[in-house]
C-alpha cells in the first residue's frame, strides 16, 4: 500500500470516529435542538411585533431568523468538533492516533472531514424544522444548502483546529467562546439584518466570515417563501461571492491549521 | 537480534536535560525494564522510541527503524500502552480495537481472527460491545494492551502498565503480559517505579536524573548489594553509624529515619551489632531490628544514595516535570 493510500485511510478513519461519535451520542442530537428552538420560537416570536418593521413590514421576523439559526448550528457543531482535539489531548485519546502510522496532515484533515460532516447533520436536522415556520424547500434548495453548510462547516473546522492546536487546554475554551466564536455569530447577520446598521457595525460584519455563510443560506432558504423584492431588500452579496469568500477564508484556515497540527507536541 | 539500539541518547527541554546520553540494547523476546523515579526520564524515552518525540541528539532503532528518518515504519511495528488511558471511553471496546485496526490497515479478515484471540486472552469478550466509560481501570489496561497488540508488534512499550491498579489486577497484568511474550515472542520494554514488577524483567537498567546508573539482570543487580540487608532505628543514627564505622568498618546509609547496612550474614552479625550498640561508654537504644534479602529497592539505594519513593521529593519532582511540560505543549 503506498504512503497516499494509507495517509488516504487514515483520513477516512479519522472521520468515520467523528461519524460514529455522533451516531452513538444521540441524546446529545435531540438536546441539540433545544437552543435553536428557544431562539426561533421564544426569541423569534418574542421580537416579531418590534421588527415588523423588516424588509418594508412585509416579512415575519421568525423567517429573516430561520437561516440564522442554520448557520448557528453548523458554526458551533463545526468548532466543537474542531476542539474536541483538545479533549482528546486531556484524556489520552490524541496520542492513539499520533502514534498509528500515518501522517499528522492526514489526522488534521480527517477531523475537518468529520467535523464538516457532522456540522451539515446537524443543519440538515435545524432544517427538518421548516414546516413548522412555514418554509417550503425543494430538492435543489436542499442540494444548495448542503453545499452551502459544508463550505460554512469546513471553513469553520479548519479555523477550530487551529485553534485547538495552539490551544494548551481545555481551560481556554470560555475565553475562546467569549472572544471569537459569540462575536462571530453576533456580527454574522444572523439575528438582524446587516443593512441600515451603523458604519462600524457593518464593517465589523463585513470582515467576520461568518457573514458570507448566513447570507447564501438566507437567499436559498428563503427563496420561493417570500417575495423576490423582499429577498433583494436583505440579501447582502451574490452567492458566487459569498462561495468565493468561503473558499478563500477556507484554504487560508486550512494551511495553518495543518501545519500548526504537524508541530503539535 | 536486537530490536531496540539507543546510541547517547539525549533529550533536553530548554534548560533540563529530560535524558542524558542514554546507550542499550533490547534483544529480540526480552522483557527489558526501565527503573525509575518520576521525572527520570522513563516516559521521554519511551516517546523518542516511540516517535512521538525527536531526540535532541543521539540516534536510536527500533526493528531495525531509525526513529527519526523511518517513523511510519517504527509505529507499523510497535505497540503501545502509555501511562494514562488513551481510549476513547464514548465508544465501545470493539469500536476501539476497530479503529486501531483501521488506523493500522489491517485486512478485515485478520482483524476478526486476532481481535476474538486477543480478547479471550484478556477476558474482555463478554464486554466486546460496552462503552468504555463503564470499565473499570483494570479492564481498560486489559483492552489497552490487547489493542496494542492487535497489529503484529515486535515490540511492546508499556509505560507503567500497572499504574494505579490494585496488586491483584496487576498481578493478572503481568500474567497476560508473560503470556504475550512466550506466544509471539516479542520484545517488551516497559517502565516503572514498583519494584517488585521488574523482578518480572530479564534485565533492567536503572535510570536516575535522565542517566544510566546501571544495567544487568535483577538477580546480578542484587548481587551488587552483597549479603543481607540489616535496617536498624535507634534513638540516634548518628552515634550509631559511628559506632559501626569504628567497631566494624561498616559504612550503615542513613535513609529517612533508618539505618541500612549490609553485611554477609545478617542473622550472626545482629546479636554482635546489638551488644556494641547497647554498651560502651553511652549506650544507645534500639527500637526495631530487621533483617532480609536484598531487594531491588536496595539495589536503588546503592546505586544512586536515594530511596526510589522519596514520596516527598519524587512529588515534587512530578509536578516539576508536569509544569514542565504543560510549557512544551
Amino acid at each position: 500500500m503506498s504512503e497516499i493510500q494509507r495517509n488516504l485511510k487514515g483520513i477516512y478513519t479519522i472521520w468515520y470516529r467523528e461519524i460514529l461519535r455522533f451516531w452513538s451520542d444521540r441524546m446529545r442530537i435531540v438536546a441539540s435542538l433545544g437552543q435553536p428552538l428557544l431562539f426561533l420560537f421564544v426569541f423569534g416570536s418574542g421580537l416579531s411585533p418590534s421588527m415588523s418593521g423588516l424588509a418594508g413590514g412585509n416579512m415575519d421576523f421568525k423567517l429573516f431568523l430561520f437561516p440564522g439559526i442554520i448557520s448557528m448550528a453548523v458554526l458551533f457543531t463545526a468548532v466543537s468538533s474542531a476542539i474536541s482535539i483538545v479533549w482528546d489531548r486531556e484524556f489520552g485519546f490524541l496520542k492513539e492516533v499520533l502514534v498509528a502510522p500515518i501522517s499528522r496532515s492526514a489526522v488534521a484533515l480527517g477531523k475537518v472531514a468529520g467535523g464538516s460532516t457532522v456540522a451539515v447533520f446537524q443543519g440538515l436536522i435545524i432544517l427538518l424544522l421548516s414546516p413548522l415556520i412555514g418554509v417550503s424547500l425543494n430538492v435543489t434548495q436542499i442540494l444548495q444548502l448542503v453545499g452551502l453548510m459544508l463550505l460554512t462547516a469546513a471553513a469553520m473546522t479548519s479555523l477550530g483546529v487551529l485553534i485547538a492546536s495552539r490551544v494548551q487546554s481545555m481551560e481556554a475554551f470560555p475565553v475562546l467562546m467569549n472572544f471569537i466564536l459569540m462575536p462571530m455569530f453576533f456580527l454574522s447577520g444572523s439575528f438582524f439584518p446587516l443593512r441600515d446598521v451603523p458604519t462600524w457595525l457593518e464593517w465589523l460584519g463585513r470582515i467576520d466570515p461568518l457573514t458570507y455563510g448566513v447570507d447564501p443560506i438566507r437567499q436559498v432558504t428563503l427563496r420561493g417563501n417570500v417575495p423576490q423584492a423582499v429577498l433583494e431588500s436583505i440579501r447582502l452579496h451574490d452567492i458566487s461571492t459569498d462561495v468565493l469568500v468561503l473558499l478563500i477564508f477556507w484554504a487560508v484556515m486550512m494551511v495553518p491549521a495543518v501545519i500548526a497540527f504537524r508541530r503539535m507536541e | 537480534m536486537n530490536t531496540i539500539e539507543t546510541r547517547e541518547l539525549v533529550r533536553k527541554f530548554g534548560d533540563l536535560t529530560a535524558v542524558d546520553k542514554v546507550t542499550f540494547q533490547v534483544k529480540q523476546g526480552e522483557i527489558f525494564g526501565l527503573l525509575g523515579p518520576n521525572g527520570a526520564g522513563k516516559t521521554t524515552t519511551i516517546k523518542m522510541l516511540c516517535t512521538l518525540l525527536r531526540p535532541t541528539s543521539g540516534t536510536a532503532t527500533v526493528a531495525g527503524y531509525d526513529v527519526v528518518h523511518q517513523r511510519t515504519k517504527v509505529r507499523q511495528s510497535i505497540g503501545l500502552v502509555f501511562q494514562d488511558p488513551s481510549l476513547d471511553d464514548r465508544l465501545t471496546a470493539m469500536q476501539n480495537l476497530h479503529f486501531h485496526a483501521m488506523l493500522f490497515n489491517i485486512p478485515g479478515d485478520v482483524f476478526k481472527e486476532r481481535v476474538s484471540e486477543l480478547l479471550e486472552i484478556v477476558e474482555l469478550t463478554e464486554r466486546a460491545k460496552n462503552e468504555v466509560r463503564t470499565f473499570s481501570g483494570g479492564m481498560k489496561r486489559r483492552l489497552e494492551i490487547a489493542r496494542g497488540l492487535l497489529h503484529h508488534p515486535q515490540v511492546l512499550f508499556l509505560d507503567e502498565p500497572t499504574l494505579g491498579l490494585d496488586p491483584q489486577t496487576r498481578h493478572h497484568i503481568w500474567e497476560y503480559i508473560i503470556a504475550m511474550r512466550k506466544k509471539e515472542g516479542l520484545s517488551i520494554l516497559l517502565t516503572t517505579h514498583y519494584m517488585d514488577e521488574v523482578e518480572h524483567a530479564d534485565r533492567v537498567l536503572i535510570i536516575d536524573h535522565g542517566q544510566v546508573v546501571a544495567l544487568d539482570t535483577p538477580e546480578r543487580l542484587k548481587g551488587m548489594v552483597g549479603g543481607d540487608v540489616i535496617t536498624l532505628k535507634t534513638e540516634n543514627d548518628e552515634i550509631a553509624a559511628q559506632r559501626l564505622k569504628e567497631k566494624f568498618q561498616i559504612e550503615a546509609r542513613r535513609v529517612k529515619e533508618e539505618l541500612i547496612l549490609e553485611v554477609p550474614r545478617g542473622d550472626k552479625f545482629i546479636p554482635k551489632l546489638l551488644s556494641t550498640l547497647g554498651n560502651g561508654t553511652r549506650a544507645i537504644e534500639v527500637h526495631s531490628v530487621s533483617l532480609r534479602r536484598p531487594s531491588m529497592d536496595d539495589v536503588f539505594i546503592k546505586m544512586t544514595g536515594h530511596a526510589i519513593r522519596d514520596e516527598e521529593a519524587s512529588a515534587k519532582d512530578g509536578l516539576r516535570a508536569n509544569v514542565h511540560m504543560r510549557r512544551r505543549r
